[in-house]
């Protein structure tokens, strides 16, 4: 396999795409990149995904990958440098733990707000942050205390499925008219992700955070009316 | 004889197909461990202090450390002790067992649940995905001994809990698994036949008997 071409089939306001976007630029390995048209997938996305048929797919060489924390699992294990996932095994499940959290429970928890009627929103909205303030507490005296990013000096796997796709709230605040994310409740966690945003990778590679609020302001306009 | 690891324990549920998870892997790296069962319904001050997040089962506590997410466990117990790797070395093969694993994580138990707490057109939708959802496995599967090929492996731990509830779906969905995916039966058969997954699987009439009770709770007829 060294050597054979890298293929990523995504969509450039998918914030599951931007994670693999991320770790590629990273690891400093090009790749092709493929847009698709979520509304009208290609053939190629249908034969590669035929189980999710959903992007992001990578391809390398002709073996397809999908899902977006397993390719980068895949991407760590195969281009060794810049590790994106700790060494010590347990440190490596705390990290899939939390990823997991991230996103079977907070962002569905997300999710919820968008969906809830006018009475639910406000029961929403807080179990939304009750859920947020399990990584606060990561980040204030949890597992990373002190720490810069959740992967300590360096951006890791936490960091990128967790700052990925905040743009999503950002919007969401400027149509619903609240604020979700606030940061008196939520310092460290404010903190965090000014220090993800800052970084020269995450500006680099993902598209200007204007345009994709503006996308998902779109999108969430369309849901409500 | 395996001597005890330092300090490992299991709080578990014994019919929950998560839990048997990690008592398989653990079973098959041959390392002791203390097993404790949770009563789900009077949840202990071990487990709210280990699992503060889900206050779920399974948990593994390691040399004082808990880890949580049955997946995760099963990793993390791969990681650590690394005779009979359930995880291939070649990294496409790990990235194509974790999919697997995944997929029955997101699939599976979810469309259990239907099966059984529903009733009419939903069931009905519920009966289909699951034969969907059995067939694609097969085809995973196809005519493999194992899902990780010669060798017993990661997708076999994920996915072999869930064969002790084929009865339960069967009789709560009107279907007949073996004839929807006989592969898949077989492959369950010989999967018995390793001491790690038939001292930790329990009678399928036993779970089936836990459904009945679940449906009581529940109020489904």
């Amino acid at each position: 396999m060294e050597g054979a071409p890298l293929k990523l089939h995504g969509m450039w306001a998918s914030f599951y795409v931007h994670r693999v976007q991320l770790v590629l630029h990273l690891k400093g390995v090009e790749y092709e990149y493929v847009e698709e048209d979520l509304s009208n997938k290609s053939r190629a996305l249908l034969l590669q995904n035929p189980v999710h048929k959903k992007v992001p797919v990578l391809l390398h060489g002709d073996r397809p990958i999908a899902e977006s924390t397993i390719i980068i699992e895949y991407i760590d294990e195969f281009w060794r440098e810049k590790p994106i996932l700790p060494t010590d095994p347990y440190e490596r499940a705390v990290v899939r733990f939390w990823c997991h959290f991230v996103d079977d429970t907070l962002r569905p928890s997300f999710g919820a707000i968008l969906r809830s009627s006018a009475e639910g929103q406000g029961a929403a909205v807080d179990n939304f942050r009750q859920n947020l303030e399990f990584l606060e507490a990561e980040l204030r005296d949890g597992f990373c205390k002190g720490r810069k990013f959740f992967g300590g000096e360096r951006i890791g796997l936490l960091d990128i499925v967790m700052g990925c796709g905040l743009y999503w709230n950002s919007a969401s605040e400027d149509v619903l008219g609240l604020k979700i994310i606030d940061q008196e409740s939520f310092p460290f966690f404010t903190s965090w992700f000014e220090s993800f945003n800052e970084a020269k990778e995450v500006k680099e590679v993902i598209p200007p955070t204007e345009k994709l609020v503006e996308y998902v302001k779109g999108l969430l306009q369309k849901m409500f009316n | 004889m395996a001597t005890a690891a330092k300090g490992v324990v299991l709080l578990d549920f014994w019919v929950s197909p998560f839990g048997q998870r990690c008592r398989i892997a653990l079973a098959e790296k041959g390392v002791e461990y203390e097993y404790k069962e949770e009563n789900l319904w009077d949840k202990s001050p071990l487990l709210l202090k280990a699992n503060p997040v889900h206050k779920k089962i399974p948990v593994l506590i390691h040399e004082g450390n808990p880890i949580c997410e049955s997946l995760v466990i099963v990793q993390y117990i791969d990681e650590v002790w690394s005779n009979n790797p359930l995880l291939p070395s070649d990294p496409y093969e790990r990235a194509q067992a974790r999919f697997w694993a995944d997929f029955v994580d997101k699939k599976i138990y979810e469309c259990g649940t239907r099966l059984w707490k529903l009733k009419g057109e939903a069931q009905e939708e519920a009966r289909k995905d699951m034969i969907e959802i059995l067939k694609l496995l097969e085809g995973e599967l196809g005519d493999k001994k194992y899902f990780g090929g010669e060798t017993f492996g990661f997708v076999d731990v994920a996915f072999v809990p869930f064969s002790a509830w084929f009865y339960s779906y069967e009789t709560c969905g009107n279907f007949s698994v073996e004839k929807e995916c006989p592969k898949l039966v077989a492959w369950a058969k010989r999967c018995m036949e390793r001491e790690s997954v038939s001292k930790s699987l329990h009678d399928p009439h036993k779970v089936h008997e836990f459904v009945g009770h679940l449906k009581k709770m529940y109020g489904v007829e």
